[in-house]
This record gives C-alpha cells, structure tokens and sequence, in this order.
C-alpha cells in the first residue's frame, strides 16, 4: 500500500516556484527564506497520511486527482454587497471580511474605527509596512517542523489578517472576521493566515466565521497564529460552515504567557472533509486555556477535531468539553492529547468527549489521551458515545412533541452543555441559533420523509 | 372516556398485562393500587404509549377513539397526560422552552391558535403561582438537578399548562416528604373537574387521603382483582396487599 504516493506535493511546489517572486513580501529575505525552508520542508514530509498516527482517521484521498487553481489567479466576478454575519445587525463589532483568502476592505471596517494601540490589517499590506515587524511574528508561534500543511500554508499564503493590541488595551467590540469562499469556477485552493497579538493585559473576542457560495471543490489550508501576552485574554469563537464542496484544514497555534487566557470554542459543521486543529503551547504560569466545541454532521460529511496541549511550565490549567451529533452516514474524529512536561508540576488538565449517533450508520473516533512525565498534577480525560435515551424521547413525545421535535430538543439539550461551557454569556445565544439551524434543517428532512 | 378491554401487554416478551378491564367516565378519579411488580407503571406506559410495550390482546378507547392506534404525541393531543414516576432531566432546555413548545404542539393538533410568547408567559406564570413554584424554576433547564419534590410539581405544572381530559399519574408521590404531598396533592384536586378523569397510580394508601378517589382497584399479576370505594384504600393500608390478592 503505497498510501503515502496518493497526494503529490508537485503540483504545489511547481506553484510556488512559478509564484514565489510574486508572492506578498517576495524580496524579503527574511521571508524568502522562511518560504524556500516550509517549501522544502513540505517536500520533505510530504501530505499527511493515515501512516501518521495523528492523522490516522482522516484520509485525504478525496483531494486526489483535482487540480486546484490557487484562488488569488481566479477572476471574481461576484460582489458580495452583503457578509452574513453571527452577531445580531445592530450589534456594534469590528470586522474584516476575507473572500477567497484575500481581504475585501469595502467588507471591512475603516481603521480610524479602532482605539489607538489597536491594528487590523490585511497580512499583504503589513508586510509592506512593517517587514521588521512581521518577521518577529511570522512563524515564531507555529515553529513545529513536523507539519505539513503548515509548511504548506507557509510557502503559499497570499494573505490573511494581522491582529495586534498593544498592552493593556481592551478592544471594546468584538472583530468579526468572515473568510468567505473563493467565488470561483473552477476547483481552488486558497492559505489564509491569520496573526493575533495581544501583548500583556491586553482583551479581545474575535468571531471567526467560514462561509462560502460556490460550488467548486476548495482545498482551504489555513493557519493561525496567536500569541497572549502575560495577562492577556483572548475569546475567540470559530464557527466552520463552508459549503459540502469544501475540503476546510485549519490549524491555530495558540501560544500562552503567563496568567494569560484563551477561551475558545469551535463549532464544526461545514464541509465535506474537515480538520480543525488546536496546537498549544502552555509557557507561562498561570496561563488557563480553554477548548471547547462541538461538531455537527450529516450526510457524508467527515468532520475532524483535533487538540494538542503542552504543559510546558508548572500552575497551568486546561479544559476541553467537545460534544457532538452525528447522523447518516457522517464520520467524526476527536483526537485531544494533553502533553505534561516533568517539571510541569501542579498542572490541571481536563478533556471530555461526548457524541450522540443519530443513526446507525454514524460513526466516531474518538482518542483522548495523556502524557504525563511529571508527577504531582490532575489530569482526566473521558469519552462517550450514545444513541438518544429513549426515556426522554418517550417524556417529550408524551408531552405532545412530534419524533423529529422531541429528538431536535434532545440533540441541542446534549449540545447545550458545551456551548454554557463558554464564558462570555453574551455569546452563546449565538452558537446556540447555528447549532437550532442545523436541527432545523434536519427536523423538515425528516417530515418531507414522513410526508 | 376510557374503555380498556382486556387488555394484555408484553415488554421484552413477558406478558406483564394478562387481561385488563377497567372503564373510566369523565370526572371520575380511579386509584390503582397494587404491589411492586403487578403490572402498574406498566399500563400507564401503555396507556401513554411507550415504545417497546407491546399489546398482544384487547383494546383501549378513548373518547370514541382507537387510543392504541395512535402515536405517542397523538395521545397527548387528544388529552392523555402521564406524569411520570422519574420524570426526566433535559439539561441545557430551559423549563419555560420546553413548555412553550409542548403547549403550542398541543394546541397545533387540537386545532388551536399557537400561543404568543406574551400570552404564554403571563399564563404560565400564573399556574406556577398557583402551585407555588419559584418563579426561577421556569428559567432553569427541565428538571436537571431538581429535588424530587421539585420534579414532581414541575410535572403537575405541565400537567395544569396541557389541559389535559386524562390524568395518568404514576406513582406521583413516592419520594415526596409531607409538605411536597400536600403541594402535590393540591395541584390534583385543582384539577379535578367534570370534563377530566384521572388514573391515580400508586404503591400507598398516603396520597389518597388527599385526593380521594372514586374508584379504587387492586391490580396484582396483571389483573384487577379487587374493585370497591375509597374504604377500600383504607383497608389496604391496614391489612397489605395479600389478604386481597389470595382472595383473588
């Protein structure tokens, strides 16, 4: 079984050599470099196979055989005179819209909106303006040389937003960024990157939202870097909706400092293929991270949450409740591991994993797991997974709720709980409504069939 | 208003049912009464229409209506209301949710207008009032983490926002202390009018000298055996079941 052969890496690196003078900040050494080392070093590894432990659930398979045109050479024609959006209309926000990878700043808020010590800015742009500044942040939180799409999404991104709050500042609406998906003809790929800096004391909520339109194949490689200061605390919701057409890979590198927090929560319901991974780095004490989420899928939609955690330093605390509703045929992956380093002493690590199989076909993978090499910290990690309990469906239905009602009632009640995981109240009435949206569509399928 | 003919039910196979002949008129209250294992909780689950409780003989009309023929929530609509004997918990779905939902289902299938959320909420804080329910309980999530006193006056408030015309309580007072008896009690007999019958089911004699019965009827091995008036309760409680069962 030569799995390995199945993705070639030529067809991408003959494009980053075509491309690379063209490339924002070609020119650069210091990113010229950093292109040619993640160029080559995805030659090296090459795409991920189900050889690799990490990757043992999700085949790319349905990536073979399409050339994917990268979206920045495909003509837009669409104009998007209207973002949907997660927040309510009238609800006050920042926000910078992507479509096709790209920043769109008629989509966008002006600058002047922002408090002074507050930049949003397209990554083309920023690296223009301050080159000396992008390179002390390009790269320096996701620094792993085992990750190919990475490496991937090195060599060829085109854009994407760099976020930075200066110390202390607040940011006193939340950015909501929207990356919309290419408008596109033809099959695309497109490597967004997203940079957020929140130097010591800083606040933000940024809402990352996945959409998408057309309904052309898009291979979606994105990578996101955050870095929190000491102090600094980062909400940050990520709801993943892109069309069924979508093949969504995206990985945020998430780096702590000290009494730092990050609370997350990501909801993963778009796309046919998906991969949602969390890599963090615990380096400072105190630091609390927080990785909640939920996945949603039907049909034959394979939906992957992945998580790493690095306790690298001793009074850390993590937290991940990651629930999900599978029906059909839809395939989910949850992989949580929760690394402690030996002198990582008193960390307090949690994982749970919940999913209730809709149908009998549905299926999970689930594999928390522990790697502790010190030895005075709680850590737990748990899974389940279950069909509804027919006593509650019984007591719903008793009290005049159709099937379908009774079980949409069950599926959100079982989602509930990870959703109120997330601190800011404020925010969860609007996960709440994407996760009723998904049922909805769900409830008038199963009447047409009873129909 | 119900009619049960002979009714017998299996579940996993066991015949629990073997013949069950009980008729029931509008504004009457029957009490069931019987030993663990007779078959009680049984025939309100099929009368409410459990999946997996299977009638293998007989028949049960409500209202003029093959009640057996219809699904679960049909019951409901048509005005069968069980209040259970560990009624569920639905963490994350606030009290005030569900009911709005239950309630507009309901009214949906009996051709009525659905309730607005005003309208709703001005009537449902009134029942709760009237059972003496925190308000605060309608915020919180359907029973989770409720005592089981508190559970069982959420059932009667369901039971008091339904309206319904058969009142099927299983084993509502088992787990209650002397004060949630009474509240309980209460929210019964406010129900109790001469359009409604009810089907009290219960292990003890206690809950009937609140709500007095009209009827009451031993039920042992999945058969009446023994049908009289509320003395009959009485008797019960001082002799136990066995004198009445061996009678049979």
């Amino acid at each position: 079984m030569a799995q390995q052969e199945i993705l070639s890496t030529e067809p991408y690196l003959a494009r980053f050599n075509a491309a690379k003078a063209r490339l924002p900040g070609a020119g650069q050494s210091w990113l010229d470099e950093l292109r040619e080392t993640a160029a080559a070093r995805f030659r090296d590894l090459g795409f991920p196979t189900q050889r690799h432990e990490i990757w043992k659930y999700t085949p790319l398979k349905a990536l073979q055989g399409i050339g994917f045109t990268p979206a920045g050479e495909v003509a837009r024609p669409a104009s998007l005179d209207h973002v949907p959006s997660l927040l309510p209309a009238k609800a006050p926000r920042y926000r910078a819209t992507l479509v096709g990878g790209v920043v769109r700043p008629e989509l966008s808020s002006p600058d002047e909106e922002l408090p002074a010590g507050a930049t949003i800015e397209r990554l083309a742009a920023a690296l223009e303006r301050d080159p000396a500044g992008l390179a002390e942040l390009l790269g320096r939180v996701a620094d792993d040389r085992d990750q190919p799409l990475l490496a991937l999404n090195t060599a060829l991104f085109e854009d994407g937003v760099v976020i930075r709050l200066g110390r202390n500042l607040v940011l006193d609406r939340p950015l909501e960024l929207t990356l919309v998906g290419p408008l596109a003809e033809v099959p695309t790929q497109v490597h967004p990157r997203i940079l957020i800096v929140l130097e010591e004391g800083a606040q933000a909520t940024v809402l990352e939202h996945h959409l998408g339109f057309g309904t052309e194949p898009v291979f979606h490689n994105g990578v996101s870097e955050i870095a929190l200061g000491p102090n600094a605390r980062l909400t940050h919701i990520k709801v993943q909706a892109a069309p069924l057409e979508t093949f969504h890979f995206a990985t945020t590198h998430l780096r702590q400092e000290r009494d730092s927090a990050y609370d997350g929560f990501t909801l993963n319901r778009g796309a046919g293929l998906s991969r949602l991974e969390t890599r963090v780095k615990l380096v400072g004490e105190g630091a609390d991270c927080r990785l909640n989420g939920a996945y949603l899928l039907r049909g034959r939609q394979h939906g992957d949450i992945t998580t790493v955690v690095d306790h690298q330093v001793p009074h850390c605390t993590s937290r991940e409740v990651v629930k999900g509703a599978i029906d059909d045929r839809g395939r989910g992956v949850f992989q949580g591991l929760i690394k402690v380093a030996p002198h990582a002493q008193k960390t307090d690590g949690r994982m749970l994993n919940k999913t209730l199989l809709l149908s009998e076909k549905a299926e999970i993978d689930t594999k928390p797991e522990l790697e502790i090499f010190a030895d005075d910290v709680q850590c737990a990690h748990g899974a389940t997974a279950g069909a509804i309990d027919d006593m509650a469906l019984f007591y719903l239905r008793s009290r005049g709720l159709d099937e379908a009602a009774a079980r949409a009632l069950l599926v959100e009640s079982f989602l509930a709980e990870t959703v109120e995981e997330l601190g800011d109240e404020s925010l969860r009435p609007l996960l709440l409504e994407r996760i009723r949206d998904w049922l909805q569509v769900r409830r008038e399928s199963l009447e047409e069939v009873a129909a | 208003m119900l009619e049960i003919n002979n009714l017998h039910a299996t579940v996993d196979g066991a015949e629990i049912l073997k013949g069950i002949d009980l008729t029931i008129r509008a504004g009457e209250v029957h009490a069931i009464m019987g030993p663990n294992g007779s078959g009680k909780s049984t025939l309100s689950y099929v009368l409410a229409g459990r999946d997996g409780y299977e009638v293998t003989e007989g028949s049960v009309t409500f209202n003029g209506k093959d009640l057996l023929e219809m699904p679960t929530e049909e019951r409901a609509g048509e005005g069968v209301f069980l209040a259970f004997q560990y009624p569920v918990e639905i963490p994350g779905v606030p009290n005030t949710t569900f009911l709005k939902e239950a309630v507009n289902a309901v009214r949906k299938y009996r051709g009525e207008p659905e309730l607005d959320a005003m309208e709703f909420v001005k009537h449902l804080r009134a029942k709760a009032k009237e059972l003496g329910m925190n308000p605060e309980f309608l915020k919180r999530a359907v029973n989770a983490g409720f005592s089981g006193g508190e559970k069982k006056r959420n059932e009667m408030l369901q039971m008091a926002m339904l309206e319904p015309s058969l009142c099927l309580l299983d084993e509502t007072d088992s787990g209650l202390d002397i004060d949630a008896l009474k509240a309980v009690s209460e929210a019964i007999n406010a129900m109790r009018s001469p359009e409604r019958a009810m089907l009290v089911i219960t292990h003890y004699q206690r809950l009937l000298t609140y709500v007095v019965p009209d009827h009451v009827h031993v039920l042992s091995k999945g058969r009446i055996v023994r049908s009289g008036g509320p003395e009959l309760a009485q008797e019960l409680e001082e002799k136990g079941y066995g004198e009445s069962i061996e009678a049979a």
